[in-house]
């Protein structure tokens, strides 16, 4: 899972896609997700550095990345081989 | 070095709802770092608010509507040249630009500059036409027909399907959902605007505009897309934000080279829910929110009135994306002398400070 390149993010988890001219706002762990696919994690490494970080059954987490995936694949900020 | 100081008429100052551009061009202009700018403002209704706005124009007249002829247009502009010794036009409305357009040569005579599309590119660029033009320029264009009878519209039925847009000539568009609204829509523009009216597929998607300036010879001297952000029930932006698409950039820079386009201009696109962009309209002049293109670095006033001036002007070629322009009402409170002064004698004067001088 690849982000844009082009995808700016705020500290304050403020989104902005200069492409399309959409902005959003994502919580403080959608914006950790979102800062390590910009450092290139891969998939497994972002659900292992998560639920070391935060009490989350992995499972459940996997889930929830799994959604949260979709819904940026949707607003077209994923890199579209992914 | 001392800058030189030009004095520009501009159309367009119905800064309303559904605005003109000619407030947006002016602050371009006085905002020019080439030159000093002296505007003398050209209105057609006695209550277009740039009229009265303070530290706007010098000197506001009032001049016949097109419908009047091209005659009527000359006279009064010579009489306004006598007073005012205008460097150059800046008509800012489409249903205009067909009247300065045939006026350029004479007023070129008399000193007077535009930097306006040739006839041929304004004809092609129309509505009316723009399926054709698409098909010619390699463009994505949703069908349009033009139609004179309401009953047209049950033959196209089936191409165009519903909801289709429903266009006026020169301004106007609405959805129709089913037959009878666009029976009521055809009959609203053609009572306003004439005939023919448009009828437009529907395009599902995102509104994307770029606004630019082509020098005559292919190149672009100037473009910023924008996404509308907040549009009103008109359709007009009241808010969007610069973006960097490049796909839009390279359709831009292709309808100005193809075109040898001359001028400022507007491209409407819609991006479609499946990527593709369709060319839905262009717009052969400075579009009402041109100031955003200033305010990202890329000021298209005064870079077409260089160009109106014969100097060879550099294209732009970076602004900055991110940037929103967000419009708002604002109420002035206006002496009655001065929309009486306005209104009896078709013109209005301003010292330095933008107060009435008789």
């Amino acid at each position: 899972m690849k982000i844009k390149h082009q995808i700016a993010i705020s500290d304050t988890g403020f989104l902005f896609n200069p492409a399309t001219g959409e902005s959003f706002t994502v919580n403080p762990v959608g914006a950790e997700i979102i800062n390590l696919l910009r450092e290139g994690h891969t998939w497994q490494e972002i659900i292992d550095k998560i639920t070391e970080m935060y009490s989350v059954e992995r499972n459940s987490f996997e889930k929830d990345l799994h959604e949260f995936a979709g819904i940026m694949k949707m607003h077209q900020l994923l890199d579209k081989d992914e | 070095m001392s800058k030189p100081r030009y004095t520009i008429a501009v159309t367009g100052l119905n800064a309303i709802d559904s605005p003109g551009p000619g407030v947006a061009v002016i602050r371009g202009l006085l905002e020019a770092a080439s030159f000093d700018a002296r505007i003398i403002g050209l209105a057609y209704e006695s209550l277009e608010p740039g009229i009265y706005m303070p530290n706007l124009t010098n000197h506001t007249y009032q001049i016949p509507y097109p419908t009047a002829g091209t005659d009527e247009l000359m006279e009064r502009l010579t009489y306004i040249h006598s007073r005012e010794n205008i460097d150059v036009i800046i008509p800012n409305f489409d249903a205009e630009l067909y009247s300065f357009m045939k006026l350029e040569p004479k007023l070129k005579q008399m000193g007077i500059r535009m930097f306006l599309p040739t006839f041929e590119q304004f004809e092609e660029r129309h509505k009316v036409n723009l399926t054709k033009f698409g098909e010619k320029y390699g463009i994505d264009v949703p069908l349009g027909i033009a139609i004179t009878d309401p009953a047209e519209i049950y033959k196209h039925e089936k191409e165009l399907d519903f909801p289709l847009m429903v266009k006026g000539k020169w301004y106007d568009a609405y959805i129709a959902y089913n037959m009878e609204q666009a029976r009521n829509y055809f009959n609203k523009i053609a009572a306003k605007w004439g005939y023919p009216v448009i009828l437009q597929k529907f395009v599902h998607g995102t509104e994307y505009n770029v606004t630019g300036l082509g020098d005559g010879n292919g190149n672009t001297i100037a473009a910023v897309p924008m996404r509308k952000q907040y549009i009103t029930d008109k359709g007009k932006a009241w808010a969007g934000i610069s973006i960097a698409d490049e796909n839009l950039m390279d359709l831009t820079r292709r309808f100005v080279e193809s075109t040898g386009w001359r001028g400022g201009f507007e491209l409407e696109m819609m991006k479609s829910n499946d990527g593709r962009y369709y060319l839905m309209e262009i717009n052969p002049r400075i579009p009402a929110w041109v100031y955003l293109a200033v305010g990202v670095g890329q000021n298209i006033p005064e870079a077409l009135t260089r160009l109106a001036l014969g100097e060879k002007v550099e294209p732009y070629t970076n602004y900055e994306v991110g940037k929103l322009f967000i419009r708002y009402a604002w109420d002035m409170i206006v002496d009655r002398s001065e929309f009486e002064n306005y209104s009896v004698n078709g013109e209005l004067k301003k010292d330095e400070h933008g107060k009435e001088t008789l």
